[in-house]
């Protein structure tokens, strides 16, 4: 188990190379100046266009800019955004507000998600199961930003309930948007969850352990239940490692400083670094996650070994 | 809520340790349980964040540069350093004059050309220092020596020995020092400008001209976090990207434009709708610019905690002079007479913008009022007439350039419709980025009619004539983008520049404007209105000459420091 998490972590320096090459080159190939874009509709001196294009290395070739930018990571540097802030102050100034998103997100995802399919399998057709699928359905069908207003202003404003936007108070402020983001994924885990149940409660193992006089409730959890969780722990573990990656919608919505906002801006403005580090950083992430799902398989199913 | 606690009970069924995963779910369960708890117990207790007392918030979009009055060339930034910082001059928009409300006691010339700031003695800088004549000589010298690559190092270009520190092809800048600029006494500062510049004292209001004390130079990145200004508000905080900055009262500051609060919080945001609601909510006081789904109704909900204003922002429809399909006058005057602009003003704008009648809008001093004359008027069948007379190719549609995703479609597209009126065709060229727009804008690649806009930096009408038409202006540097070079209009130009007196100058700069309208370059479209809303908390809400709210002026429930 240990080599095999060794060998790979060991892969993922490879990826997390060929990633920021491929992000670096579609950076570099998109149209237009950034430099002109900086001053938009002012004027800017040619000297100072200049004196920016050299700071930034914005006047050499593609495997020039590239292989500085490399050796600047080599010695811990990261690169700085045309402000002159370092890449990993943004980083660190913005981590932690999509971190807690995405554990209130996970959380509410997890617990609605595969609370509603066990109760749906149980019941199949009954009036909860039908009430899942509807309302996964809309879920589903809802874009993000029409739920993240609609949330906002009813729950926030009519109501009162939650703030309306901000960070302010604390993680009280993640709920309401931590419950929006999670709507789209909670709606798969509970569909996920309900037919793997259902697949399972058909497996011989299961009439077998009918036939032996286990009790219902062990069935259901301990047979049923543990064996139909691989499919939703790699759903939730690829879940995690892309709401990491920030949520650019539900952030704006809710008014969240998070990384998803300072990667879309990032873009925008064409800034090199910025977007490297930051989507580089979301690959490890995706990629660790999806190892640690790949690790508690050998966790849910003794069956599953790895060496 | 019965399902939840039927889980509950399966789950206190007991199992073997080596079943962490669903150990896991027991907990999380309680977790559930608690969340609901937590949602339940806490509802209706959202207040809203609390101000601390006799401070208000105020809304700020994202600054995209760091927070030096030399390097923000860009209006949300521009907005941290007006409240930092307090200018040279000052400016009244009644009599349209200069005024001595700011740093500087006087700006006076013989020439026009040789000028002495006189400062006033006493200010200090938010660390304590003085501002001295030298803050500002340093400063204006650091802002335009090219190496710094200060956005608005142009401003300082028409100093005698500005072109010594611009460095060129890699090369180091000649001097560090302008030649024409200099410190004589502590509160005296000489400019010498290459030529005579009449307005020069009206150009001084911009923050580009603001002093920087001596801590800015030991560490420009910090500083453009937390600017030390000489301004009626001091930064407490640290700028930080998506979040904001607080300033506090400076309560040594030395103008009479003392704050009249205790302090602001600039809250940034980066949806409208979501400022928006929080005013609505009470969780923010001051909102400058409404989202576009509440232009309608925001007069009637907040009543007489609505302000309206012009704004400085021009928008036209600029032609590209170098294709010879629009080089006849009398096709820019067709497709200018072509456009009905005040249909576009109330089917698409709701009223939110102002027909525009000149190049500069009325705030500026020099303003001529209808000096684009007949040809921003309606005039359908003349303007058919005069594509007859023009030979103007029907056949191939005409090309209408803007950047995507700034709201540009809807008003572009009208005015498409509207050339199809008088017998043209259309084709919108709008799937372009911003910067892609302003690389081909530079190129000249614009096929036919294209979005452009200006704001002022100082307000008078050559700011608007010069950098957008003087033939100066045309180059890799310049805002010159329609290319338009005519010797007879950078001479009434030059006449305004040297003119004996600001008023004598408008005179002269008032005949360019007429040169320009008979050329017609770009067909002026509509100038911009500001709307802003706030709460019952505030009071004494006010624009500056330039548009933005005068924070220092803003009053907390009733009461001023």
């Amino acid at each position: 188990m240990t080599r095999f998490i060794i060998r790979r972590l060991l892969l993922t320096i490879p990826v997390l190379i060929g990633a920021s090459l491929l992000i670096y080159a579609m950076v570099y190939a998109l149209p237009g100046d950034p430099v002109r874009a900086l001053a938009g509709d002012r004027p800017l001196s040619a000297s100072v266009q200049a004196q920016i294009r050299a700071d930034y290395n914005l006047d050499d070739s593609f495997p020039v800019q590239y292989g500085k930018y490399l050796w600047g990571l080599l010695h811990g540097d990261f690169g700085k955004d045309f402000s002159g802030r370092p890449v990993l102050e943004t980083i660190s100034q913005r981590l932690p507000v999509t971190v807690k998103l995405t554990i209130v997100a996970v959380v509410f995802e997890t617990l609605f998600g595969i609370t509603a399919g066990i109760l749906a399998s149980l019941r199949r057709n009954s009036f909860f199961d039908n009430l899942v699928l509807i309302s996964t359905t809309m879920l589903v069908s809802i874009p993000v930003f029409v739920l993240g207003f609609l949330a906002q202003f009813v729950f926030g404003f009519k109501l009162g309930w939650f703030p309306i936007a901000g960070i302010t108070d604390g993680w009280f402020s993640y709920l309401l948007p931590g419950l929006v983001l999670a709507s789209l994924s909670m709606a798969y885990v509970a569909r996920l969850t309900r037919s793997a149940m259902l697949d399972s409660f058909s497996a011989d193992y299961v009439r077998t352990a009918r036939a032996k006089g286990v009790g219902r409730t062990r069935i259901v959890l301990r047979h049923v239940f543990r064996n139909s969780l691989i499919p939703i722990v790699t759903f939730i573990g690829a879940d995690i490692g892309s709401l990491l990656g920030g949520a650019i919608v539900t952030e704006s919505v809710f008014n969240l400083p998070g990384l998803g906002r300072a990667i879309f801006d990032a873009v925008r403005s064409q800034q090199g670094p910025v977007v490297v580090g930051i989507v580089t950083m979301m690959v490890f992430f995706y990629i660790f996650f999806n190892l640690v799902a790949d690790v508690l398989y050998a966790v849910i199913d003794p069956r599953i070994r790895y060496g | 809520m019965a399902g939840d606690h039927e889980v509950a009970a399966i789950n206190s069924v007991q199992f073997p340790s080596r079943v962490r995963v669903i150990a896991c779910a027991r907990v999380g369960v309680i977790l559930l349980l608690g969340a609901l708890l937590a949602m339940t117990s806490l509802a209706g207790c959202a207040t809203p964040t609390p101000m601390p007392p006799g401070m208000f918030s105020t809304y700020l979009g994202e600054p995209q540069r760091p927070l030096v009055p030399g390097n923000t060339t860009e209006t949300e930034g521009g907005k941290v350093i007006e409240a930092l910082w307090t200018p040279l001059v000052t400016f009244d928009e009644r009599s349209r004059t200069v005024t001595y409300d700011g740093a500087a006691e006087s700006v006076t010339s013989t020439d026009n050309r040789r000028w002495t700031i006189k400062i006033k003695a006493g200010w200090t800088f938010h660390d304590g220092t003085p501002v001295t004549a030298e803050s500002y000589v340093r400063a204006w010298n650091y802002t335009a020596l090219s190496s710094n690559a200060q956005g608005a190092s142009y401003f300082f270009s028409g100093v005698q020995g500005y072109d010594a520190l611009q460095g060129s092809d890699g090369k180091e800048p000649a001097a560090t020092r302008m030649s024409g600029l200099r410190a004589a006494d502590p509160t005296t500062i000489e400019v010498t400008l290459s030529e005579a510049f009449a307005i020069f004292p009206i150009t001084l209001g911009y923050y580009g001209f603001d002093p920087l004390p001596e801590a800015f130079y030991a560490d420009p990145v910090a500083f453009g976090k937390k600017p030390i200004g000489n301004g009626p508000f001091k930064a407490d905080t640290e700028w930080v990207p998506g979040r904001g900055i607080s300033l506090s009262r400076y309560d040594n500051y030395a103008g009479k434009d003392k704050a009249k609060s205790r302090g602001v919080v600039m809250r940034v945001y980066t949806e409208l709708s979501t400022a928006y609601t929080d005013v609505l909510a009470g969780n923010l006081d001051i909102l400058h610019g409404l989202p576009p789904d509440a232009y309608g109704n925001a007069k009637d909900i907040f009543k007489d905690r609505y302000l309206e204003q012009p704004s400085s922002a021009v928008t036209s429809l600029a032609f590209p002079l170098y294709d010879e399909r629009y080089d006849d006058v009398r096709v820019r005057r067709a497709l200018s007479m072509a456009i009905d602009r005040k249909a576009i003003v109330n089917a698409i704008f709701l009223g939110t913008r102002v027909v525009a009648d000149s190049f500069a809008p009325p705030m500026v001093v020099g303003y001529n009022a209808g000096a684009c004359g007949r040809w921003c008027e309606y005039h359908p069948d003349e303007a058919k007439q005069l594509l007859t007379e023009a030979g103007f190719d029907t056949s191939a549609p005409v090309e209408l350039w803007f950047n995507a995703g700034s709201g540009h479609d809807s008003w572009m597209t009208a005015v498409g419709n509207m050339f199809r009126k008088i017998g043209l065709t259309y084709k919108l060229r709008g799937n372009l980025q911003f910067s892609e727009f302003l690389s081909k804008r530079g190129a000249k690649e614009m096929t036919g009619p294209f979005r452009s806009s200006w704001v002022m930096d100082y307000p008078s009408v050559e700011n608007y004539l010069a950098p957008q038409f003087a033939t100066a202006s045309i180059g890799p540097s310049g805002s010159n983008t329609v290319f338009y070079s005519n010797p007879v209009f950078d001479a009434a130009l030059a006449d305004g520049n040297r003119a004996p007196s600001i008023a004598a100058s408008s005179t002269a700069y008032g005949k360019a404007e007429h040169i320009l309208a008979e050329d017609l370059p770009n067909a002026p479209m509509f100038y911009g209105l500001d709307q802003t809303v706030w709460t019952q908390r505030v009071s004494g809400i006010r624009y500056s000459i330039i548009g933005d709210i005068v924070l220092q002026d803003v009053i907390v429930d009733g009461t001023a420091v």
